[in-house]
């Protein structure tokens, strides 16, 4: 019997899919997208029309979405994987040439009602794309210098396309995302080893060409470096967003100031205060029990899927559901950082619970995809 | 690819090794998530609470109402003022050009006030109100309200500012209030913070300033809760202040109105004291200022008027100016002669026109000479060569000392702005102060109130209530402050054999009734009042050798500015002393002519509580009085005036 065969055999089909779903995931992430309504509905004052009930909306398209997608067999979204991350490459080369520039970069194609940022869905078509190569690919040679150069290829090539946008904290990610698959395929430490020490060499470069025509990053992004580094240099420019940022989430304490009791966020001291660092807001709320509880959560997610992985016997399937757990880990990672004034501030949201279109789409298709793999897994 | 059944394990297995790894770095990465958490929120809590509140928190403060101050008799001195005025919010109005505009067809509004005001609204953030015009008048305040709905952000406003209703009359006592300013910043220790409010105004001169902790009251404040760009959201809770106690001030508005009448454009100083008390009842410097011209900002102009003119009303001579006492000095030197037992008021003294000491001889002012004076007769023909020859036997330290003991030399210490202690001199001060011996020629200058001597018409106040008294009474200016009544000074007796004081007070009162007495002609008829004092005629110029030789040039052909200075001093009634009256005419001439009408005028003035009864003058003088008086333009101060209670 082909492995093909025992798999269609075994799995699930029809509506039955619904009770193989992996629903913790499923309502850990309703949970988390809970809490983003209500702190949406905080930060606005009390008005839902504002930004709570579009994120609702969208959060309901997601979901159907998802299921859309978890209903899908996991082969064929192998076999959609390479179609996927051409698209998404090529709608990079959009945005690139055509999109909306906003906030000083490219980022956006405007789909009608929907604003699709290529970037965000680059994510998951990455981690598609290169699950379905080291599915293909024989596991003995996943370290040989060609199959390690070719999957490096496919992430290096979207990064310098988001980075030209330009959008680092998207980029950093892509690359972090990518790197993630590949550890997890088994490629020898020794090339995560030399990409460490390029990685090091390459940071004391952008520091080191800093101010001669060379220099790597924008003006606005070694600021943001220097803000991260001391943002008290620069209390009511730069830093101003780390610190009141800071502010708010220290003076929420124990407990929190109790819902749409906010000074922060409700007299306008937080910067970005519905999407980036939205965050803030909760933790002042809430204090440290709530800010506590929603790492838990999203804790718990990941978890869940890295268990979900564990049990997948069939790689691509194991390796998109590490991928993706692994890109919802380092968005938290990466925003919950910035705004706790460990990370430069980047522009990264907060998933599910920062305001915005794209992004909660994108990661909740991803999930399907997820989802889809958990539900078609091989028994 | 075909792969075997091992190989698909092995790879499963490589993953799930891989993915254990993974899963253990991102847990060891939440890990590091939830401590920072806890280090922000739980370790350093108490820290960002109260930087959170410093952020939302303001504190505005409500500026006290300024306390009052009043005459003896409770006549609004300085007060308070509502001021109308406009207000325009930025956010409110929209276009703030086409507002002003229509609001300048409402009211009068130059276009240069115009031009500044849309500088500051777009300076500022739009919701801070600018002021567009103060000081309105009631109706074009009341037409800006009613016209208010086609004036959108414009809003009337109502604010409390300094006014001086009996403008010139108190302004050198009183002073006047003005902007803070950053020199008085820095003079105060510790500044009240209300100081830093735009236009809080404090005392700059005079009272206004010398009891400004009284006055100014205790700032209220409001909690205030402001939003990122500093727009109020709510008062969290509010805190009123204190208003400024009131003062009630010693001085008689109306008397004090009569002698700022009294001396008109002359530059004079005159004083009116209770003998018993030291209460001040007038206080007069002329000419004087409106004050209210510092309180709304004095032009330019006005101002450069003010510091230009050589009568100078900006100075308070009251207090500030410092002259030779002249013949009113006489007094000490006498009373100084009897203490040392050196004479007795039955010692008589030779005049023969002239003293000689030396190689120098010291005139008399009757060239003529006054033949033999006694105390009596040398104080009211005012003889100098007595006072040269007493003075001699006495010395300058024992005349210094009664001089101080009346109050010359001597600081009092009143709520008012530059007093000047005036000059004592003795053998010590000269040393100190020119390192030169004392010479015999300045005691004899000082016997007359010439030399070093010099004064202030307070200081002569003072001592000419200190000889009808008998005891050290200290000049008061502030009666109550709030409802506490301020208590007298203690006023000892004067350590003088009272003997003495009677003889020099008798020959003060021959000044006024005596057949030779030089100030006859200022006497009172009405015999429940009688008067003593005495004149003083005091140089400020040298009159050379060659000069009295030719005959000495007469005051009236002198340039005004060195002309001598008129003083006179007195007191009334004579056996029951109640007032005393001070005056300097500066430049004015002759004592006897010049000031000595004036001080009878106020003393009459506060002796009968309103303008003096003709029957207490001379007959024959009756008629220039009464068309004096009639001329004389004197405040109104309504029906009330016959009712007030007299010091």
């Amino acid at each position: 019997m082909s492995f093909l065969e025992y798999r269609i055999k075994t799995a699930p089909s029809g509506l039955r899919k619904v009770l193989h779903l992996n629903w913790p995931v499923i309502l850990m992430m309703t949970a988390v997208a809970a809490v983003g309504f209500l702190m949406l509905y905080s930060v606005s004052g009390g008005r839902m029309e504002l930004w709570a009930e579009p994120q609702m909306k969208r959060f309901g398209l997601g979901m159907a979405l998802m299921f859309v997608v978890a209903f899908t067999p996991i082969w064929f979204w192998r076999n959609m994987s390479a179609l996927a991350y051409l698209v998404s490459v090529a709608l990079l080369l959009v945005v690139e040439f055509f999109g909306h520039v906003g906030m000083g970069a490219q980022r956006w194609i405007n789909l009608g009602p929907l604003v699709l940022q290529p970037s965000e869905m680059m994510k998951f078509t990455l981690v598609m794309a290169l699950a379905a190569y080291y599915d293909w690919l024989d596991p003995k040679k996943v370290s040989r210098p060609l199959w390690v150069f070719l999957p490096v290829m496919l992430i290096v090539m979207p990064t310098i396309l988001v980075l030209m946008q330009p959008n680092l904290g998207t980029s950093v990610m892509l690359l972090a995302v990518g790197a993630a698959v590949m550890f997890c395929a088994g490629v020898s430490w020794w090339y995560f080893g030399a990409v460490a020490g390029l990685v090091g060499g390459a940071i004391y470069g952008v520091f080191a060409l800093r101010g001669t025509p060379w220099q790597f990053l924008h003006d606005y992004q070694y600021a943001r470096i220097d803000t991260f580094l001391d943002p008290t240099a620069d209390p009511l420019g730069a830093g101003y967003n780390i610190i009141q940022a800071k502010i708010a989430l220290g003076s929420g304490g124990w407990a929190g100031k109790g819902f749409m009791q906010g000074t922060q966020s409700r007299l306008n001291f937080l910067p970005e205060k519905h999407t980036d660092f939205i965050f803030t807001t909760l933790a002042e709320e809430f204090g440290f029990v709530g800010a506590f509880s929603l790492l838990l959560l999203y804790a718990g997610i990941i978890g869940f899927c890295i268990v979900s992985a564990l049990q997948n016997r069939d790689r691509f399937s194991q390796l998109l559901i590490l991928g993706c757990a692994a890109n919802l880990f380092f968005y938290i990672a990466v925003n919950l950082s910035m705004v706790m004034g460990m990370a430069p501030v980047v522009g990264v949201p907060l998933p599910l619970l920062s305001y915005g279109g794209s992004a909660m789409l994108v990661l909740l298709v991803g999930f399907g995809l997820v989802q889809s793999a958990h539900v078609h897994r091989p028994r | 690819m075909k792969r075997t059944q091992r190989d698909t394990e092995d790879s499963f297995r490589g993953v799930r090794r891989r993915a254990f790894l993974m899963g253990g770095a991102m847990t060891a990465f939440v890990a590091v998530l939830g401590a920072r958490m806890r280090y922000l929120q739980v370790d350093q809590a108490e820290e960002f609470r109260l930087l959170a509140e410093e952020n939302r928190v303001n504190i505005r403060l409500i500026p006290p109402a300024r306390g009052q101050i009043f005459d003896r008799n409770g006549r609004l001195i300085a007060g308070n003022e509502q001021n109308y005025r406009v207000v325009i919010t930025r956010e409110d109005a929209g276009d703030v050009e086409m507002v002003l505009k229509r609001l300048a067809s409402i009211v009068p509004l130059p276009p240069e006030d115009i031009e500044k005001t849309l500088k500051e609204v777009e300076r500022r953030s739009p919701f801070v109100p600018i002021i567009v015009a103060d000081r309105l008048s009631w109706e074009d305040f009341s037409k800006i309200a009613i016209n208010s709905p086609s004036l959108p952000g414009v809003t009337p406003e109502v604010g409390l500012s300094r006014v001086y209703p009996l403008d010139q009359d108190f302004a050198h006592v009183v002073g006047y209030v003005g902007p803070v300013s950053e020199r008085d910043l820095e003079r105060i220790e510790n500044p009240d913070p209300v100081l830093q409010l735009p236009k809080f105004q404090i005392g700059k001169v005079g009272v206004e300033r010398w009891t400004e902790a009284e006055l100014r009251g205790r700032a209220g404040q409001k909690r205030i809760e402001v939003n990122s760009v500093g727009r109020v959201m709510r008062e969290l809770e509010r805190l009123e202040g204190d208003p400024g106690d009131d003062l009630r001030l010693t001085i008689d508005a109306e008397a004090q109105n009569f002698a700022q009448a009294r001396l008109g454009d002359d530059s004079a100083a005159m004083v009116a004291i209770d003998v018993q008390t030291g209460d001040l009842l007038a206080c007069v410097s002329a000419p004087s200022f409106d004050p209210n011209l510092f309180v709304r900002g004095i032009s330019q102009k006005d101002y450069s008027f003010l510091l230009e003119n050589d009568h100078r009303p900006l100075a308070d001579k009251t207090v500030q100016g410092a002259y030779p006492p002249g013949s009113t000095f006489k007094m000490v030197t006498a009373l100084a002669a009897l203490e040392a037992g050196v004479i007795t008021p039955q010692t008589g003294v030779y005049c023969p026109g002239h003293y000689e000491v030396g190689s120098r001889r010291f005139h008399c002012w009757k060239r003529s000479g006054h033949g033999t004076v006694s105390l009596h007769s040398a104080l009211s023909e005012s003889c100098d060569v007595y006072f040269y020859d007493i003075a001699q036997k006495v010395g300058i330290d024992k005349i210094a000392e009664m001089g101080r003991k009346l109050g010359l030399g001597v600081r009092h210490d009143l709520p008012m702005s530059a007093i000047t202690e005036g000059v004592m001199p003795d053998k010590a001060w000269k040393q100190e102060r020119y390192k030169q011996e004392w010479r015999i020629g300045d005691t004899i200058n000082a016997s007359i109130g010439q030399g070093y001597v010099l004064t202030s018409p307070l200081q002569l106040a003072v001592m000419t209530a200190r000889i009808a008294s008998g005891r050290a009474i200290e000049p008061r200016l502030v009666r109550r402050i709030g409802t506490q009544d301020v208590p007298l000074p203690d006023a000892p007796p004067l350590d003088i054999d009272s003997q003495h004081l009677a003889s020099v007070r008798r020959g003060m009162y021959e000044v006024m009734n005596g057949a030779h007495g030089t100030a006859k002609s200022s006497r009172i008829a009405d015999e429940t009042m009688l008067m003593a004092g005495k004149t003083g005629t005091a140089q400020v110029r040298n009159i050379s050798a060659a000069e009295r030789a030719s005959g000495v040039v007469r005051n009236e052909q002198l340039p005004w500015n060195r002309r001598d200075h008129a003083l006179f001093v007195c007191y009334a009634p004579f056996d029951k002393p109640r007032v005393a009256v001070s005056v300097v005419v500066e430049h004015g001439g002759g004592g006897s002519a010049v000031a000595a009408p004036v001080a009878r005028d106020l003393l009459l003035y506060c002796l009968t509580g309103g303008i003096p009864p003709l029957t207490a003058y001379p007959a024959s003088q009756r008629g220039t009085i009464e068309s004096r008086f009639n001329d004389m333009k004197l405040r109104d101060f309504g029906a009330d005036s016959t009712t007030r209670s007299r010091a």
